[in-house]
């Protein structure tokens, strides 16, 4: 199939509203590295930068979505163009989550930088978020490139995620049963390490759009559900 | 479930109408339609997409032999009505027209009052026994097609001067003024404004209860917006066949969603 439309306007519109979401990502992806680097490093500099610069985030998706509903009105889309529509006004909107999720992060890490630290769990949620970010890179990647394979194996690696938050859960359960001094910093914590866990899923998300842009269907639903925090409980003394 | 609407597809329904089996068609050495097969359902609209001279308009004139009114085109394969051989020796072509009835792009009225346009067919046919049948028909056949309210005050006057859209909806009167089982429409709504079109396919729509209808669109959206089946032909082949949405938004083949998508004319 030719690459272009016969409209070559056309395709400026599908070019332009494409680069409005890689813009997006790259401000998204950032917010990820900064709110955790912000908790690590106990930075509230950076933790205000995260929050400001959500703003920006949220007026991409706005414009995104607008652009997406002049195509549609105007050029009426069919076949891959139309996914194409669908998927960038899904994958906007999963960004924007990652980028909410980071800067309620940020908040949080702005409140345990006024507290003592609890042990040493913030490097492992760096690594989480850092394992998060590079799954967003490679779901951008594999939507630029219209990479099914590599979107797939974007969703497989949530699963990853999923087992770092398991382990952050059970010790943040141990933290606050040895001393309930730690349970205001441990519920913090634990609400960020939810966050990057859900970021995780909407990055799986933007996977599954690719996959639905090339092929016309959503994966068949296989990946490995690994979080099990949600049937957990406290041993009994 | 093949109609997009949801709420119109409790009409779906699988019987076959015309069934066509390897037909060539040959305009002297051209060869025009390439070797097409292609099962068209009852009580459903079947869109014909495709660019010029792809071979949609012939193929469709295949289906109520208007081709034997051109001398050099040659037509082989099998094409069945209701499982008989419509080629058959036996059949006489205008007994095949007043089953299989055609609406064409540009309105065609004749040259006469809008009751005797549609009256023209029963009578020659001999469907109605007395005047009183006739005006019956007359009647019912231009309130199927959309204009009785707007003519039944003038019936005496020519068809010719209606507008536009108003003189295809009376060649579309016309054509189901014989009982016809299925409506053959050659771009019908090409010469017509955005509201008569709508009109029209209005009326498409509400033909699809009785008749199976096939019709050859330029307009994409146009085949969209009414059919239930899309057929996209390419130089004299068809393409892909299958349910408009299937087509519309993750067509099979690549030509197909090349044409859709606006990427080859």
């Amino acid at each position: 199939m030719p690459e272009t439309h016969i409209q070559t306007a056309f395709d400026r519109d599908l070019e332009s509203i494409q680069a409005t979401i890689m813009k997006m990502g790259g401000l998204v992806e950032a917010a990820i590295t900064d709110a955790a680097r912000a908790l690590d490093e106990r930075d509230e500099t950076l933790a205000d930068a995260v929050r400001a610069n959500d703003k920006a985030i949220d007026d991409l998706e706005t414009s995104v979505n607008e652009e997406a509903i002049r195509v549609i009105a105007m050029r009426q889309p069919t076949a891959v163009d139309l996914r194409t529509i669908v998927s960038v006004m899904k994958v906007s909107g999963n960004l924007e989550r990652i980028g909410d999720y980071s800067k309620n992060i940020a908040k949080r890490a702005t409140v345990l930088t006024q507290m003592s630290q609890i042990h040493d769990t913030s490097p492992a949620i760096r690594r989480m978020a850092q394992a998060v970010e590079l799954m967003l890179q490679d779901a951008l990647d594999a939507y630029i490139k219209r990479d099914p394979k590599l979107a797939e194996d974007v969703i497989l690696r949530d699963a990853e995620v999923d087992q770092m938050y398991n382990a952050l859960f059970r010790q943040f359960l141990t933290y606050m049963m040895e001393d309930p001094r730690n349970i205001t910093g441990c519920m913090h914590l634990h609400f960020i390490a939810k966050n990057i866990e859900r970021m995780g899923d909407h990055v799986t998300g933007i996977a599954e759009q690719v996959v639905y842009l090339v092929t016309g269907s959503l994966p068949a639903d296989e990946r490995p559900k690994a979080d099990r925090t949600s049937f957990q409980k406290v041993a009994e003394e | 479930m093949d109609d997009m609407r949801i709420t119109e597809r409790h009409l779906d329904q699988k019987d076959i109408k015309i069934k066509a089996d390897n037909v060539q068609v040959f305009y002297g050495s051209s060869h025009a339609i390439k070797d097409v097969s292609v099962e068209i359902q009852d009580k459903t609209v079947t869109a014909f997409i495709g660019p010029s001279g792809c071979g949609k308009s012939t193929f469709l004139r295949c289906l109520n032999r208007m081709n034997d009114t051109i001398d050099i085109c040659r037509v082989e394969g099998q094409i069945l009505l209701d499982g008989e051989n419509i080629y058959d020796k036996k059949v006489d072509p205008v007994q095949l027209r007043a089953k299989v009835g055609m609406v064409f792009q540009k309105p065609n009225p004749f040259p006469k009052s809008i009751y005797d346009n549609v009256a023209y067919g029963p009578r020659i046919h001999g469907l109605a026994r007395n005047k009183a049948e006739l005006d019956e028909i007359v009647e019912k056949s231009l309130r199927r097609g959309a204009i009785w309210d707007e003519v039944k005050d003038r019936l005496d006057a020519p068809g010719t001067g209606l507008s536009g859209g108003q003189q295809q909806r009376l060649c579309i009167a016309r054509a189901v003024a014989t009982e016809p089982e299925v409506l053959l429409m050659d771009e019908p709504c090409s010469a017509l404004d955005p509201i008569a079109t709508a009109q029209v396919e209005e009326l498409i729509d509400e033909l699809r209860e009785q008749y199976s209808v096939v019709i050859v669109t330029h307009s994409m959206q146009q085949a969209a917006r009414v059919s239930q089946k899309t057929a996209f032909f390419h130089l004299g082949n068809l393409v892909e066949f299958g349910e408009t949405g299937q087509i519309f938004t993750n067509p099979v083949d690549s030509r197909t969603e090349s044409y859709i998508t606006g990427r080859i004319g």
